[in-house]
């Protein structure tokens, strides 16, 4: 089993959830997460106040597959949330050890 | 509902009758007059929304969300107790008896006010009426004042402050300039506040942020508005308020309070157009802040011109105040690093000012029965020079010494950890959450 993290841009959400759902995948945990990679910020003023700020609003989705569906879920994530422009996000894949389903008490693949 | 309305025309006739038939009796005490008064009536309602919700929205929209609530508290502390105050003591020292220096204290709790009464200074609607009108001006010159120390003052020392503020500024000022004092006398035109309300607020305010200190923060951390949609609201709600607040000052439903709320919105409009203009210009970007700043700036600065102007001049003086007004929120801030938390010198203090200087320039004799610079009366600018100067003379030093003394009794400023803490839940044990 594999834990797919991916940091996206807000509005990409929908896609992301269609492809992921066109390919098995079924479950989805989405957070609103601000942060900054090479996509540096933006300048707010107010009344002549300059604030630079750099950390920006983007959603973080979590995913928990099979392994043998986490190289397609990448894929899918990748096509379905690039813009091709900075600041598109970044994915990442660790190894689940253990899952269970809290109402069944099923466990591992069973749970997904 | 068609016999609901049946009932109350029945209702209205007898009752017609009735005042037709008791009017000659109380000829001599009032000549009240139901168009004035109906107007009035709905006026002083737009004034009282202009300070809540209109001014507690403008303001709790452009701080941070830890002290949303408590800058509404500040709003809603200043109509809860100088309404009272006003009743108590204030109209009576500002409007009953018309000394250089101060009224009397004759209606002192209302006493001696009767229901047909009228108030010299409005002999067409009820006294209680006019009270009432007036009232609603010395809440919202009091709630101004807070936006300067916002973000950083103790809820206990700011009604200690208001009260005091209300006292020894606002009663003397409205006094001397409306009420029969040496300013009105002097022949200071200010028709519905750009000294009594916006400069003396703006000038106290000033004076406030630089006794209290500017906010932890301020200048190296980012203090950007919690909601500025809520600001617009309140924007939107002020400046609807404010066809009552300059309209009203004719005291009746005239031709004279048409021509200031038209050259009032029209002030309002060139205001925002023009501060919206200079930032595309400088920053590359109208701001909704900007535009809504630049018609706050319009709406004070043709306060007192209004109803002494033609409504075109409504347009260029909302142009003067963007430019101005700006120019004082920006550069002018930053030359001389105060934290006037929103700007209630730049704005209000500056453009009241600026209004009142104007109005000397553009006063029209077939508006208010004065004439200014243009029609060839250079004396009447000098006049406002001369309120400018005693306003922020008295306002600015009554207002030092008043918060030296409130800080005898308790600190003016929260404490460090209270600050970045909130004022919300450090004095007033709620969050936004």
């Amino acid at each position: 089993m594999k834990l797919v993290v991916a940091i996206i841009k807000p509005f990409k959400l929908d896609e992301v959830r269609q492809a992921l759902t066109a390919i098995g995948v079924h479950g989805m945990t989405v957070t609103e997460v601000k942060g900054y990679g090479r996509q540096k910020g933006h300048t707010e003023i107010y009344r002549g106040a300059e604030y630079v700020v750099n950390f920006l609003p983007k959603l973080r989705i979590e995913i928990a597959v099979a392994s043998e569906l986490a190289d397609k879920a990448v894929e899918v994530i990748t096509s379905s949330a690039r813009t091709g422009q900075i600041g598109d996000g970044k994915i990442f894949v660790t190894p689940i050890d253990h899952a269970l389903r809290i109402r069944t008490g099923e466990t591992d693949s069973d749970a997904l | 509902m068609g016999a609901l309305s049946c009932r109350a025309a029945k209702l209205a006739a007898p009752i017609g009758v009735a005042v037709a038939f008791a009017t000659p009796a109380f000829a001599e005490t009032s000549e009240i007059n139901p168009a004035d008064t109906a107007w009035m009536i709905v006026a002083t309602a737009l004034v009282l929304m202009m300070t809540i919700p209109g001014l507690a929205l403008f303001y709790s929209g452009m701080v941070r969300k830890k002290n949303v609530l408590a800058t509404m508290a500040q709003s809603l502390a200043a109509v809860a107790v100088i309404s009272i105050l006003w009743v108590a003591f204030g109209y009576s020292l500002v409007f009953v008896g018309d000394g250089p220096w101060l009224g009397t204290l004759d209606r002192w709790f209302l006493s001696g006010m009767t229901m047909d009464g009228v108030n010299p200074a409005a002999k067409t609607i009820p006294e209680v009426l006019f009270m009432l009108y007036q009232m609603t001006f010395a809440i919202i010159t009091v709630a101004l004042v807070a936006g300067s120390v916002a973000d950083r003052m103790r809820f206990s020392a700011y009604l200690l402050f208001s009260i005091g503020w209300f006292m020894f500024v606002y009663i003397p000022l409205a006094h001397w300039v409306w009420g029969g004092g040496f300013l009105g006398a002097a022949g200071v035109l200010d028709f519905a506040g750009g000294l009594v309300v916006h400069l003396s607020a703006g000038a106290g305010g000033l004076v406030a942020a630089n006794v209290m200190g500017r906010r932890q923060g301020y200048g190296t951390e980012n203090l950007s508005p919690f909601d500025l949609s809520l600001a617009v609201v309140g924007t939107g709600l002020l400046w609807v308020g404010w066809f009552g607040f300059n309209g009203g000052s004719a005291l009746a439903a005239n031709s004279r309070a048409v021509m200031a709320i038209t050259a009032t919105h029209l002030a309002a409009c060139a205001g925002a157009l023009t501060w919206g203009a200079v930032e595309w210009s400088i920053q590359r970007k109208p701001s909704v802040l900007g535009m809504i700043s630049g018609a706050v700036a319009g709406l004070g600065t043709i306060t007192p011109a209004s109803g002494f102007v033609a409504p075109w001049h409504g347009i260029v003086i909302g142009v003067a105040a963007g430019l101005i007004c700006f120019w004082a929120c920006t550069s002018v801030k930053r030359r001389f690093n105060y934290d006037d938390s929103l700007d209630v010198f730049g704005v209000h203090g500056v453009g009241g000012m600026t209004g009142i200087l104007l109005a000397g320039v553009f006063a029209t004799a077939s508006i208010g029965g004065t004439s200014g610079l243009l029609e060839g009366n250079p004396h009447l600018l000098l006049i406002q020079f001369y309120g400018v100067a005693v306003t922020l003379a008295w306002s600015v030093g009554v207002t030092y010494a008043l918060l030296k003394l409130v800080s005898v009794f308790v600190p003016l400023r929260v404490s460090l950890q209270q600050e970045l803490e909130g004022l919300d839940i450090s004095q007033h044990g709620e969050a936004l959450q």
